[in-house]
């Protein structure tokens, strides 16, 4: 085994998630940055190097980073970018660090979903000599992934719709949560229909938001602050699928199990049934959850409907998923995995508040890129 | 936080990004389009090494990385893996009004499903596992759209 430095989450901040929130890209990083600075009890003196996540079509101009480099903290430092969802954006900052170059890392992701038309942006994905110009976007592509899910495994519309119940219930003991809300399988049933099988209320909404992560190698970590704050970084696996969705078996997860299998072994966890306590799992559509949970391993493949109904991941489960509320409660696209990293961090030391889990100890953060989820990234976090 | 819009006017710019682009198809898409346009056939290639046949056709197998030289024509048939229908009008995308059905279709003598339209049929009758079979348009100007879309066998 060959000796890596640990690298630690040292501080986090978020903007509240909203539709049509008031400030500028610049403005949500400008407080989220700030409020992870103040987490970290540091200062931007003691940053020297900063990873911004961002998409330069979805904010509507090229080298995306440059507009939030002051806020980010960046101005007179270095400064990067990953186009793609918060962990990959956190994996690139973890191995900066590694690489012995760089101290301590601001990772700062924003997105305002409200300034522009999310079918029309994410259509662009897709290649334009081929199906690009069928009209296909994310929504129905999500939606032929969760038809293919349905069929190889005989699942009902119901039990998704369980899951979009549980992540809007677990939004109501999240401050920051866009959406929290107490609804039944048949508000979900009932919701309007978007692209069958998915309703309205299978479809995460449109989001903005800010989220910034600070890390930091061992040494300078505690030099900089208390072990109280200190979330170490303990595993991370990341893999990538076909590009055009008919070369890949849509229900079939093997991308995620690698990712999974390379963050495992990291991390030392060789019974993740067991030995993870909270989990925040890509859910930008109800489906994705019990799905992303059999790549994980956390459940047998097609069964994972079957341990949601059992009530295994809800708030007081066995192995509770998506306690801020996921995705389907507030979902802005390149913060999603780095919001989802920020609330275990939260977990991990204790500080969620209302919706503060017991014992809490190991937590798995799952983030996606592109569609139907053709490239994952794991993290293993832990105190 | 304190709302700064009870002192200040929020104000809102509009825009509009519109870049024309001219893309180049490349060697292997460009003769499937040629095929498709001039013969009205669908052709795919097949990877020498594990005899996968990809459809639409590729430059090199996904899985061993070899030059797909081999290729194949296609009956134009398959099987419907998986669809959904579109309920929502997004006006500047979608070839259709809503609704109509958008599916991945395992083609027959291919290892890999097209996605298209399915035609020709009541959105609320598409099954999965309907066998189908591809429409072409009579005007061909070699794109994907040269295939009107796919529609129910029988």
């Amino acid at each position: 085994m060959i000796y890596m430095e640990r690298v630690a989450i040292i501080g986090v901040g978020q903007t509240k998630y909203e539709h049509g929130k008031q400030g500028n890209f610049a403005e949500l990083v400008f407080e989220a940055t700030s409020k992870a600075l103040q987490d970290a009890g540091i200062t931007r003196d003691d940053i020297d190097n900063v990873v911004t996540v961002s998409s330069d079509f979805w904010d509507g101009r090229t080298i995306s980073s440059m507009a939030v480099s002051d806020a980010s903290g960046a101005f007179d430092r270095d400064i990067t970018t990953v186009e793609g969802d918060g962990t990959f954006g956190a994996l690139y900052g973890m191995m900066r660090i590694l690489s012995g170059s760089f101290g301590v890392t601001i990772v700062a992701s924003h997105h305002k979903g409200s300034e522009s038309n999310m079918n029309i942006i994410t259509n662009t994905a897709f290649d334009p000599l081929v199906e690009r110009k069928l009209g296909l976007d994310a929504v129905s592509s999500a939606a032929m992934q969760a038809r293919r899910y349905m069929s190889k495994y005989g699942l009902s519309e119901e039990q998704f719709a369980l899951v979009s119940v549980k992540n809007h219930g677990n939004a109501m003991r999240n401050p920051l949560a866009f959406l929290p809300m107490e609804i039944t399988v048949e508000d979900v049933m009932n919701s309007r229909k978007v692209a069958d099988p998915l309703k309205v209320l299978d479809c995460s909404p449109v989001t903005d938001g800010a989220c910034t992560l600070i890390l930091a190698a061992e040494r300078q970590a505690k030099k900089l602050t208390r072990p109280a704050k200190c979330v170490w970084m303990k595993g991370v696996g990341h893999c990538s699928d076909a590009y055009r969705l008919g070369d890949r078996d849509l229900a079939d997860t093997r991308a995620l199990k690698d990712a999974a299998k390379r963050a495992y072994a990291m991390a030392g966890i060789d019974d993740p049934r067991r030995q993870i306590d909270v989990a925040e799992v890509y859910d930008a559509f109800s489906y994705m959850e019990p799905l992303w949970l059999e790549g994980l391993g956390i459940c047998d493949d097609g069964k994972g409907c079957e341990y949601t109904e059992r009530g295994y991941f809800e708030f007081g489960g066995k192995l509770p998923v998506n306690v801020s509320g996921g995705r389907l409660s507030s979902n802005p696209v390149q913060v999603a995995g780095l919001a989802g990293m920020a609330e275990c961090v939260l977990q991990l030391r204790g500080e969620a508040e209302e919706r503060q889990l017991d014992g809490a100890k190991v937590a798995l953060v799952h983030g996606i890129n592109g569609m139907c989820g053709q490239s994952h990234c794991v993290w293993i976090l832990g105190k | 936080m304190p709302d700064w819009k009870d002192e200040v006017e929020e104000i809102i710019h509009q825009g509009k990004i519109s870049v024309p682009y001219t893309w180049t198809v490349g060697s292997t898409l460009s003769r499937f389009y040629c095929e498709l346009r001039d013969s009205g056939k669908i052709w795919g290639n097949r990877c020498p090494s594990c005899n996968k046949v990809f459809v639409p056709p590729k430059v090199k197998c996904i899985y061993c990385y070899k030059d797909l030289n081999d290729w194949v024509m296609l009956p134009g048939t398959g099987t419907l893996e998986t669809y959904t229908v579109v309920r929502y009008e997004e006006p500047m995308l979608h070839p259709r009004k809503a609704p109509f059905v958008f599916g991945a279709v395992k083609m027959d003598g291919a290892d890999t499903a097209m996605v298209h339209l399915i035609g020709d049929v009541d959105p609320e009758e598409v099954k999965v596992g309907m066998r189908v079979e591809a429409v072409l348009e009579e005007e061909r100007e070699g794109n994907i759209l040269d295939i009107k879309h796919f529609r129910p066998i029988g």
